[in-house]
């Protein structure tokens, strides 16, 4: 088996920088790979543009990086809870493209199964569908959306081996497993690291070939966005 | 009584009539059957879990990767690996799976979804639908907003009727940056239960309790019709 282990997230985003085009995995704050998020941090990279359905929160994920004005671009569906990013898109300093979030994730889809560019009728007769090609199939329209061309994803998952094979823990899932698909080069970062041969063939989400490097992250803050409970009756 | 009483008593009167963010909910759980997959936006669509009928088998699904939402948490087994698509702690049930964001969507834009319940800003009497961005204000994004308006073959809009400046949301154009065009079919307020027609116009189906046509013509900026007599609605 081909080894991806890296020693941890500053070896792993090594050689990001400055203008490089990354995918971050995540939904909100759920199952974003904070370890390399500190490590971009940390070495303060710019110009980035980051693909990543939302923003962080201000003081948390890609948040930090928008603090530090690290990022030139961002492309997401929402961005709701992070008011330094709203402030940035209204005044102009930040670039922002907006798209619907099952374009985001078929994008990266179509990036992982080489396809150049998908039809979907999200955002027909809206500013989104402004310069894009429609097409008509069956009588109803269709825009046509390119595949993501990203040099870096980096993505979290709960267990990974040394050979990359991922596996995700609940919804934490979300868009890591197609970003995990759609990045020039891969970093994935892990809770827990086993050996190859470790993990059941039959349970891995994302097979290593997807993936070039590999890391056990720590110091896990998982934070919660919304914390509902209800009472016990 | 001099007149600006009696208008703010009549106000008064109105909004006391006018039906809370609760009861939408709970009208718009009378349209869930038994054996649909739902999607609930988030919001009013939110609280309608709460009223789904007792004895029918719905399955909600949470655009962020899951199929069968089960309610919140007992204090203290919150999970942070496991939220909604508004980010709140919740749990499976028997029979949830989960998935990643591109198989959510596919499932959504190839039709599997019998329902979805989404909150709007605007809604034009042609079923065009704004719902996220106010040019120069607010700048959340559409999320999955957009693909589920393209593609859903029932959507339901739960909204107010009118903002707190009092102008009606519902238009005969929107004003608003667009989220889907042509694609509401029914819309459920504080004032009524009305359907948009394929033809356009807003078809007044039912009034909350004691809410009269003529209020419910006056808050309808867009093309109304009414034919009949409109009875209440009814929660049970």
């Amino acid at each position: 088996m081909i080894n991806k282990v890296v020693s941890g997230a500053e070896e792993a985003i090594k050689d990001i920088s400055d203008g490089a085009t990354i995918m971050l995995g995540g939904f909100g704050l759920c199952g974003i790979p904070e370890n390399c998020i500190n490590a971009l941090v940390n070495k303060n990279v710019k110009g980035l543009t980051c693909i990543s359905n939302n923003a962080g929160v201000d003081d948390f994920g890609i948040g930090l990086m928008l603090k530090q004005r690290q990022v030139k671009k961002m492309i997401s569906s929402y961005v709701g809870e992070n008011a330094e990013f709203e402030r940035q898109l209204l005044s102009g300093e930040l670039e922002v493209d907006l798209i619907p979030q099952g374009t985001l994730a078929t994008r990266c889809l179509a990036a992982g199964y080489g396809m150049p560019a998908i039809f979907t009728p999200a955002g027909v007769g809206t500013e989104v569908a402004e310069g894009k090609e429609v097409r008509n199939f069956d009588g109803k329209d269709y825009l046509m959306e390119y595949a993501f061309d990203a040099d870096f994803a980096i993505v979290k998952a709960w267990k990974g081996d040394t050979a990359g094979n991922l596996i995700f823990r609940s919804t934490s899932r979300n868009f890591n497993p197609v970003m995990a698909m759609a990045g020039k080069v891969t970093i994935a970062e892990v809770e827990e690291l086993v050996e190859a041969g470790e993990l059941d063939p039959d349970y891995i989400h994302t097979p290593g070939i997807y993936v070039h490097r590999i890391f056990q992250g720590k110091n896990y803050e998982k934070r919660i966005e919304q914390r509902t409970v209800r009472a016990k009756t | 009584m001099p007149l600006i009483i009696r208008i703010w008593a009549l106000l008064e009167k109105i909004n006391n009539m006018a039906f809370s963010k609760e009861e939408i909910a709970q009208r718009i759980a009378k349209e869930i059957k038994d054996g649909f997959y739902v999607n609930l936006g988030i919001g009013i669509p939110t609280l309608v879990a709460n009223y789904i009928p007792k004895g029918i088998n719905v399955v909600l699904q949470s655009e962020n990767g899951l199929l069968g939402m089960g309610p919140f948490p007992f204090e203290g087994e919150e999970d942070a690996d496991l939220i909604n698509a508004g980010k709140q702690t919740i749990t499976t049930l028997p029979g949830s799976s989960i998935f990643d964001s591109a198989m959510s969507f596919g499932m959504i834009r190839a039709q599997k979804v019998d329902l979805t319940i989404l909150g709007a800003m605007e809604v034009s009497e042609h079923g065009d639908i704004a719902n996220w961005k106010i040019p120069g204000k607010m700048v959340k994004g559409m999320g999955g907003a957009m693909d589920l308006v393209a593609s859903a073959k029932n959507i339901i809009v739960a909204m107010q009727h009118v903002n707190k400046a009092g102008e009606s949301k519902l238009l005969a154009k929107c004003t608003l940056p667009l989220t889907g065009v042509n694609c509401i079919k029914k819309i459920v307020t504080e004032l009524a239960v009305l359907d948009v027609l394929p033809e356009g116009g807003f078809k007044l189906l039912e009034r909350a309790p004691g809410v009269s046509v003529e209020f419910i013509r006056q808050s309808t900026a867009g093309k109304l019709i009414v034919e009949g007599e409109i009875p209440e609605m009814k929660l049970d």
